[in-house]
């Protein structure tokens, strides 16, 4: 009976243990961010005319119809506003057809009635001012501090360059709050498409060929409910040093920067000797690049010797590439109570076309997390040779012990 | 006495083991229709739970899921590629893994990178990751508790096929491995911190740390099979040190 308590009792001590488990992993309070603000920028430019769409409708007719569907199931809590361009001046003068653009629905909680209206009326007319509507959408947007979405709609290229469409896209994004432009041909030729490629890629956005009315739709659709789900967080802008002297010293949380090609960019961090440091990185690929490119995040102290780095390379087609690295006050405390810890963000990318200013958009991570101790040796084991161990040790110790009570029996003749 | 072992034995089985619980009582999750474009909108999905995606080639998806220690998360995607007659040539696809630092993480199996030829109306692609370590040193890349980030995207295409519409499908699967393998916690799980940053001027000044009151029980490892071994192992020590005991009486003819 005692041996059936001594296993009941272990089996209570194991349950115990279990209950002891770690909480699982606990996700990060996320911060309130404002509803990202979208505006749809529609060509109405002559070529829409062409009737060359599955079906044999004018693509103008499409737009018409998808504009109207994705009206129709607008969550209600979208801000939304419409632009369009080429949409009055029917003219020959290159001069007046390229200031054309017009905001037909103001940014705001759409009035499904008014923005149907406007629609309707519209027909295909003049130019096609690309850069410049994206600029006036850009403004229509303003600079309220929430992720800002645009979605661009058209059948061909800009007639209106330069400046070039692609460049006016690439210097918006570097200016304010994110701005992300997603783009949709409609039966695009390939000039078309190399140039809305080219301005999605320029903003971090998406491109999309729509060849029927379904298509555009759906496309449509997918954009606009992407745009409804905000990103947790609205990264700081901030802007690394040549050196670590000069600096910002930043606080945990997510930053923004741009980063010329083989542009080295440095920060500062307060690290604790209880703390760790996570600090991850991500460089997007914004334009044209050779094929093989690389990202390299180092900690340092401020003299210059490094402590980790984080580092990858890619090659190929990506929208960014990341590395990141951990770092630990308890690795050394006296370093991290009397200096800072100095981040350098480095990359490897080369272009034969477009590596001038504004550098790469820059992503940066800082995260302070209590530093992890290291384990010591195992309290418990496992394996048949520790079971062979502890039996070889009881029996060596039962007979021992059998020795030692004959022993006694013998010398006291007690037993 | 010859029952003894008998019953010990019985204890040690008759012991709670978290791997006989029943995983298919939990409630399906519902489906997921929606994958983020970076690192910060990564839709969040958990073991099990189907997500269908309609997108387009050229898109880069990202999903998110948590993992804890002791688990191999494994991925299978599906991709719905668009009708054959609009592609021109052959697509690269790939699907990767990176961690709560955004850093890379090796797919141990499943077919990572294949290449869809004109041909093919379907793609399937899969990861799966080491084995989740509940600690590592700070110089490691090894697969630590907290975040993981799925991308899905064509690495090489034909420019003329870009923007096509796909429809993805993807399952993620979590097995359990045994911790007991593993030695150290990590204080906090590698999950981003997401709030928006701020440039100081000046360090900012430690709250002293708050003194620790009560008993702690952090040096009561969690359970895993090494209690199982220890526990056996000093039960058979007895039982040998019984036998040993015995071996030492006189024999009574």
């Amino acid at each position: 009976m005692i041996h059936r308590k001594l296993s009941l009792v272990a089996a209570i001590g194991l349950i115990a243990a279990s209950a002891f488990l770690g909480a699982g992993p606990a996700l990060a309070d996320e911060t309130e961010t404002e509803p990202p603000v979208v505006e749809l920028v529609l060509d109405v430019s002559g070529s829409m005319k062409a009737a060359d769409v599955e079906g044999g409708a004018t693509r103008m007719t499409v737009a018409k119809q998808a504009f109207n569907e994705v009206v129709d199931s607008l969550p209600e809590t979208t801000q939304l506003g419409i632009r369009v361009l080429g949409a009055t001046y029917a003219g020959k003068s290159k001069r007046l057809g390229c200031q054309d653009t017009q905001q037909i629905v103001p940014v705001g909680t759409v009035n499904r009635v008014a923005a149907k209206n406007a629609i309707a009326t519209l027909k295909p007319t003049g130019f096609t001012p690309i850069g410049l509507a994206l600029r006036e959408a850009a403004a229509d947007l303003g600079d309220t501090g929430s992720v800002r979405r645009i979605v661009l709609i058209t059948d061909g290229e800009d007639t209106c360059t330069p400046p070039d469409p692609c460049d006016v896209a690439r210097e918006l994004a570097a200016q304010g709050t994110e701005l992300v432009v997603d783009t949709l041909g409609l039966a695009p030729d390939e000039k078309t498409r190399k140039q809305l490629v080219c301005i999605s890629q320029a903003t971090g956005g998406t491109y999309a060929a729509a060849q029927s009315e379904d298509e555009l739709t759906d496309r449509i659709k997918q954009l606009v409910d992407r745009a409804a789900l905000p990103p947790p967080v609205t990264p700081a802008a901030v802007t690394g040093a040549k050196d670590c002297a000069k600096a910002p010293l930043l606080a945990a949380g997510v930053y923004t920067d741009r980063e010329l090609i083989g542009e080295h960019r440095y920060y500062r961090v307060a690290v604790d000797s209880g703390d760790e440091l996570r600090a991850s990185v991500s460089v997007a690929l914004d334009r044209p690049l050779n094929r093989d490119y690389g990202v390299l995040i180092k900690a340092a102290t401020m003299d210059g010797r490094e402590l980790v780095r984080g580092v990858d390379a890619s090659s190929g087609r990506a929208d960014v590439i990341s590395a990141g690295l951990r770092w630990s006050g308890d690795e050394e405390p006296d370093l991290s109570a009397t200096s800072d810890i100095c981040l350098e963000v480095s990359n490897s990318f080369a272009s034969a076309t477009a590596a001038g200013a504004p550098g790469m958009p820059v992503e940066l991570s800082i995260g302070l997390a209590p530093a992890s101790e290291a384990p010591d040796a195992p309290g418990l084991g496992r394996g048949l040779l520790l079971l062979f161990v502890l039996a070889i040790a009881g029996l060596v110790a039962g007979v021992l012990a059998g020795w030692l009570t004959r022993w006694w029996v013998a010398k006291w003749g007690v037993n | 006495m010859r029952v003894l072992p008998a019953l010990i034995a019985l204890g040690v089985i008759m012991l709670p083991s978290p791997a006989f619980a029943d995983p298919s009582a939990e409630p399906k999750p519902a489906a997921i229709g929606s994958a983020g474009t970076s690192f910060l909108t990564a839709v969040t999905i958990t073991a099990e739970q189907p997500v269908k995606v309609a997108a387009v080639t050229g898109d880069y998806l990202y999903w998110s899921f948590p993992a804890e220690a002791g688990q191999r998360p494994e991925l299978a995607v599906t991709v719905d590629l668009s009708k054959a007659a609009d592609r021109s040539g052959a697509q690269s696809w790939t699907v990767e893994v990176f961690d709560g630092l955004r850093r890379r993480q090796a797919c141990v199996g499943g077919e990572q990178s294949p290449v869809a030829a004109v041909s093919d109306t379907e793609l399937t692609l899969g990861c799966r990751l080491r084995q989740v370590r509940s600690w590592a040193e700070p110089w490691d890349g090894d697969p630590l508790p907290g975040t993981y980030y799925v991308r899905l995207s064509s690495t090489d295409l034909p420019e003329k096929d870009l923007g096509l519409p796909i429809d993805v499908a993807l399952t993620l699967t979590v097995a359990t491995g045994d911790t007991g393998a593993d030695q150290g916690t990590l204080a906090a799980p590698l999950v981003p911190d997401n709030r928006p940053g701020e440039v100081l001027t000046a360090a900012p000044v430690e709250e002293p740390a708050e003194a620790d009151d009560g008993i702690s029980l952090d040096w009561l490892p969690d359970f895993s099979s090494r209690w199982v071994w220890t526990i056996a192992g000093g039960v058979l020590a007895a039982i040998t040190g019984l036998i040993g005991f015995s071996w030492t009486r006189r024999r009574r003819a």
